[in-house]
């Protein structure tokens, strides 16, 4: 009997994932169908702006110099081997403008923000305040779900841009002004090597995926979980979780399709 | 409608990361050194283009003229077909040159223009006749060893 309740339960968990991303698909959906609003009431959009962009400059602005100093760091110490230092430049703004700015922003972004919007909306639906919209005949989709939806997709790109050029200048602290590496070079064989559609449009395209993506599923985990201080919480760590692997998998997919090494 | 201090770190908010944005695109990419509408594009073939790769230089006198754009195999030559777009200020004679150098010993290659004498410009489209392949290491070393192997022995 063991072995049958096993399969069963297998069964049950598979059948309850499709059924929750079908869920979510019809989310995503009913979230573009009632945008219109939000843009019309566009303070909404700043309000959640604020609280999702603007609090998250500050980790976006450390991590991202911080990064930046790292890679020239550790930069420099290979380069130096094949005598390449010049090259410091290149290596740190391409890993940047690529990867790291898109992945790094995202991964804090969900974290940062995105574990605050579950919990806000799982909240809201634990306290009731989400059946009493309804009760109004006020659709929380479009007064709750859109707007955060909307400014996590307009945040996302902004973050990651920020968090690429801050970690430029921090590889430029480490690179030229401590190490000593030419600064005419540092700049130049950058400016050489990247190019602005191919690196820097791909890089705001990443980002602005992995934006909708990040809102989404916390939007989504706030939307469905269980009205109880246990499923908030639950919610709240599945978020981080999912995005996490999402965004990583995510960037794996798009740099393949990008940068097939044309 | 009311201004908020919402709105300031909001507008604040998008004012820097748009600045990143042109600062990525400026200063760090190439869309504030190289213009790419104003430029004109010829071609050439070559006989071996070695390690040469599209958006490499196009230098004259070390002077960045134009970037390669398209390298493809004439089928019909069985040589290398490069083409290169060339900034319009820069106008060379018909006659020109077009050889591949390396930069450094072990650097990246470029095409190195050197203009002849003939009062005609190019113009877009035109092909540049007088080429010279990129140097091969091994070719290289084969011809040196050859040569030194005909030499009569050293008395």
């Amino acid at each position: 009997m063991t072995v049958i309740n096993t399969i069963r339960g297998i069964g049950h968990r598979i059948i309850n994932a499709v059924w929750r991303i079908g869920v979510a698909a019809r989310f995503f959906f009913l979230t573009l169908l009632y945008s219109g609003n939000s843009f019309r009431r566009f303070h909404l959009i700043i309000k959640e702006l604020f609280s999702s962009g603007v609090m998250s400059l500050i980790i976006i602005i450390v991590a991202g110099l911080f990064v930046g100093m790292v890679l020239g760091l550790q930069g420099y110490e290979t380069l130096k081997r094949y005598g390449s230092e010049s090259a410091l430049g290149v290596m740190v703004a391409l890993g940047l403008v690529r990867e790291l700015g898109p992945v790094m922003a995202a991964l804090l972004f969900a974290s940062r923000a995105g574990s605050a919007m579950t919990a806000e909306i799982g909240l809201m639906k634990a306290t009731e305040q989400i059946s009493a919209m309804e009760m109004m005949a006020v659709n929380p989709i479009a007064r709750i779900v859109a707007p955060r939806f909307w400014a996590g997709v307009i945040s996302m790109p902004l973050l990651a841009a920020l968090f690429s050029a801050v970690g430029i200048f921090g590889g430029y602290l480490v690179g030229v002004v401590q190490i000593g590496v030419d600064e005419g070079s540092f700049w130049s064989q950058m400016q050489a090597a990247v190019d602005f559609r191919e690196d820097i449009l791909n890089g705001v395209i990443k980002s602005l995926v992995f934006g909708t993506v990040v809102t989404l599923i916390a939007l989504f985990e706030g939307f469905d979980a269980p009205p109880t201080a246990e499923g908030v919480s639950g919610a709240t760590t599945r978020t981080v979780v999912t995005s996490s692997l999402a965004i990583l998998m995510l960037d794996f997919v798009l740099t393949a399709i990008m940068f097939r090494g044309a | 409608m009311e201004r908020t201090t919402l709105d300031l770190w909001v507008g604040m908010f998008v004012v820097a990361g748009i600045a990143a944005l042109v600062f990525l695109a400026m200063k760090v990419g190439n869309l504030g050194t190289y213009n790419v509408s104003n430029t004109y594009e010829v071609h050439a073939y070559f006989g071996n283009v070695g390690g040469l790769k599209p958006k490499a230089s196009i230098r004259d006198a070390g002077v960045l003229v134009g970037r390669v754009t398209e390298i493809n195999l004439d089928t019909q030559r069985y040589e290398a077909n490069v083409v290169m777009s060339i900034d319009k200020r820069y106008q060379f004679p018909k006659d020109t040159f077009a050889n591949i150098l390396t930069s450094g010993l072990l650097g990246e290659q470029y095409i190195g223009l050197m203009p002849g004498g003939d009062t005609e410009m190019l113009k877009n489209g035109d092909q540049i006749k007088q080429t010279q392949s990129a140097m091969v290491l091994e070719d290289l070393i084969s011809k040196f060893m050859f040569s030194k192997a005909a030499e009569p022995a050293a008395k």
